[in-house]
């Protein structure tokens, strides 16, 4: 069980307030992911849920029971950190049975656990190693395992994937994303990485300056953008956000455009541009396009390959059905 | 790229250093071996010719060899003892933020400019005074008769001027290791259930052991020559002759070079045990 309740929390440090009053639920067995630029309270709120800063005001309810006050090892949560935080000195068994031991668990099923755990993780063979002799990915793991043995109510990750080089961190979400799936815990999760959020989550809590933008599934924060600001975090490429005349013809302030809703040809189309930077990933292929009067920079991602030069005219027709339109407040109009 | 002829020039530009420290080690240690075979009394005739391993034998069936060696120890371990584990309360005071925290860490660095001569007289005529001092009036106040405490206490009173002078080093030391400590791991033990005593067993004594062999490494080091505050104090007298101390009195007062010079030898012989000892137990700590 797990289901983690935020009612009216607020949070400041001295005269900054960082967390404005803020109701949030995240239900038993989901995976949550708490995504927002640097700065934006996304770590500071899973630490207040994790009780290592104490609320200014509001309550916290876990399964129901107030957990306000409750000192972070009794709320039954195991937190992942980012620089996952191993104890240096101890090998990797003794990491992980660090806290069994702390909460007085006996040696067999301690040792239970720690084989299940080990091999749930593919550690079996650097029990007996120092984290100091391990690699990134391996030391995260390390980190996880101490995080299950624990079986917490919710799982809590602070940007866990951060310190891992690209390869490995696909590799990682993976495992974290099986692993959910396997254990049917709550996990909490938070990235700056959209790729992240969006690959991972069942439900994604999109915030800004302390502020929830919109709560939703993955696949609904990127078809329906509450407002601006959501519009441009979740996507990648990010969404072209055109301003001014073009806009006010769809009887909007802002209109936004998918860089994947925009058909492109050499010959005609309703805007026209000239071709900046293309980038091939092979699959596709994102044009950069300028002087198209309508931002400084058109994106446009077109399945495969299209024969263009830098330099070259080029002409682009959105899909109008899949237009975003933004009223003068930022928010979306339907 | 260090060729033939910049690797001669270099060795020629060191020379002069490397001469000179040579030279400020071996002529001391080369004369006090030279002494140490000689029967040599300045005031008493002179250089009166070698008398082979006599002074060896002379110094260690001596009645007071084995009490100054208990004493160095004795010394050396309590202010160990006493620097470390208040060094470590005081590092992790300091570490907490507080009010004034610039000035306290100021305050408490403060013994060590002190010189021992000073120190050792301050406490002696200012707190240690059985009339006068601090402490006897403290004594009083309390209605209990004060202590002599250089002549009743003489160890412990040495051995607290001593760690007073030393424990601010320890603590600095220690106070840097702990600024060290990521604070996520305390963290992540506090939210694995670790209350506040078990975090500082589990996770920031063993991050400290490698700041507390050092302290342990120099300071034994330093403590085993310890010799002014004997000196200003109790003048070797009431069980705090350490060998140091013995050594001078049978260089200076007994004006015996051979003898002091063969416990010189012996002071070396000793320290390098009590190294060598350490290293072993402690050295490993360094290693990772």
């Amino acid at each position: 069980m797990g289901q983690i309740k935020l009612n009216q929390v607020t949070k400041s440090f001295g005269d900054v307030n960082v967390i404005p009053p803020l109701d949030l639920t995240i239900e038993d067995g989901e995976f949550t992911v708490f995504v927002g630029p640097s700065g934006c309270g996304k770590s500071t709120l899973l630490r207040l849920i994790a009780g290592l800063e104490d609320i200014s005001s509001g309550q916290i309810q876990i399964d129901g029971q107030d957990a306000t006050n409750v000192p972070p090892a009794k709320r039954g949560l195991a937190m992942v950190f980012q620089s996952y935080a191993l104890y240096p000195h101890m090998s990797v068994r003794k990491n992980i049975a660090f806290p069994m031991k702390m909460a007085g668990i006996d040696e067999a099923e301690q040792n239970r656990r720690i084989e299940s755990a080990a091999k749930a993780l593919n550690l079996t063979d650097y029990l007996d190693r120092r984290p100091g002799q391990l690699s990134g990915g391996q030391r995260q793991r390390v980190a996880i395992g101490r995080a299950i043995v624990r079986e917490p109510a919710a799982f809590l990750f602070d940007e866990p994937l951060s310190n891992l080089d690209a390869a490995l961190r696909v590799g990682m979400r993976l495992e974290i994303s099986e692993l959910h799936k396997r254990l049917k815990t709550t996990m909490i999760y938070v990235t700056h990485d959209q790729v992240e959020a969006m690959t991972m989550a069942d439900k994604i809590v999109v915030l800004r300056a302390g502020n929830i933008e919109q709560v939703g599934s993955p696949l609904d924060l990127y078809h329906n953008p509450r407002n601006e600001f959501v519009a441009g975090f979740i996507g990648s490429p990010k969404m072209n956000l055109v301003t001014g005349a073009e806009a006010q013809k769809h009887g909007a302030t802002t209109v936004g455009i998918r860089p994947e809703h925009i058909d492109v040809s050499t010959t005609e189309g309703t805007w026209k541009g000239r071709v900046g930077v293309a980038e091939h990933l092979g699959s596709d292929t994102f044009l950069h396009i300028h002087d198209t009067g309508l931002a400084d920079l058109v994106t446009v991602r077109i399945n495969g390959d299209i024969q263009v030069s830098h330099g070259d005219d080029i002409y682009l027709t959105p899909q109008l059905d899949k237009l975003h339109k933004f009223g003068a407040d930022g928010l979306r109009i339907n | 790229m260090a060729t033939q002829h910049s690797r001669s020039a270099a060795r020629l530009m060191m020379a002069p250093a490397v001469i000179l420290l040579l030279g400020w080690m071996l002529v001391p240690l080369i004369m006090t071996l030279t002494f140490s075979f000689k029967k040599y009394l300045p005031l008493r005739g002179g250089d009166l010719g070698w008398v082979g391993f006599e002074n060896y034998t002379r110094f260690v069936t001596s009645s007071a060899f084995w009490p100054s060696v208990v004493a160095t120890l004795a010394i050396v371990g309590g202010v160990l003892v006493i620097t470390i584990g208040f060094g470590i309360l005081l590092a992790i005071l300091l570490n907490q933020p507080m009010w004034g925290q610039g000035i306290v860490r100021i305050l408490v660095i403060a013994p060590f400019f002190v010189m021992p001569t000073v120190s050792a007289l301050v406490w002696k005529n200012m707190f240690m005074d059985p009339t006068n001092g601090l402490l006897s009036h403290l004594w009083r106040f309390f209605g209990a008769e004060p202590v002599s405490w250089l002549s009743e206490a003489s160890m412990t009173s040495i051995v607290m001027i001593v760690s007073w002078q030393w424990l601010p080093f320890a603590t600095l030391i220690l106070l840097t290791a702990i600024q060290s400590l990521d604070s996520e791991q305390l963290e992540a033990a506090e939210m694995d259930g670790a209350p506040t005593f078990k975090r500082f067993l589990y996770i920031t004594l063993p991050h400290l052991s490698r700041a507390i062999t050092i302290v342990l490494l120099i300071q034994t080091i330093f403590l085993l020559a310890i010799f002014a505050e004997i000196f200003v104090t109790t003048g070797g007298a009431f069980g705090t002759r350490t060998l140091t101390y013995l050594i001078f009195q049978r260089v200076l007062e007994a004006q015996n070079v051979g003898l002091g010079s063969a416990g010189g030898v012996y002071a070396i012989i000793l320290a390098n045990i009590v190294a060598i000892f350490l290293m072993r137990i402690v050295g490993k700590n360094l290693d990772a």
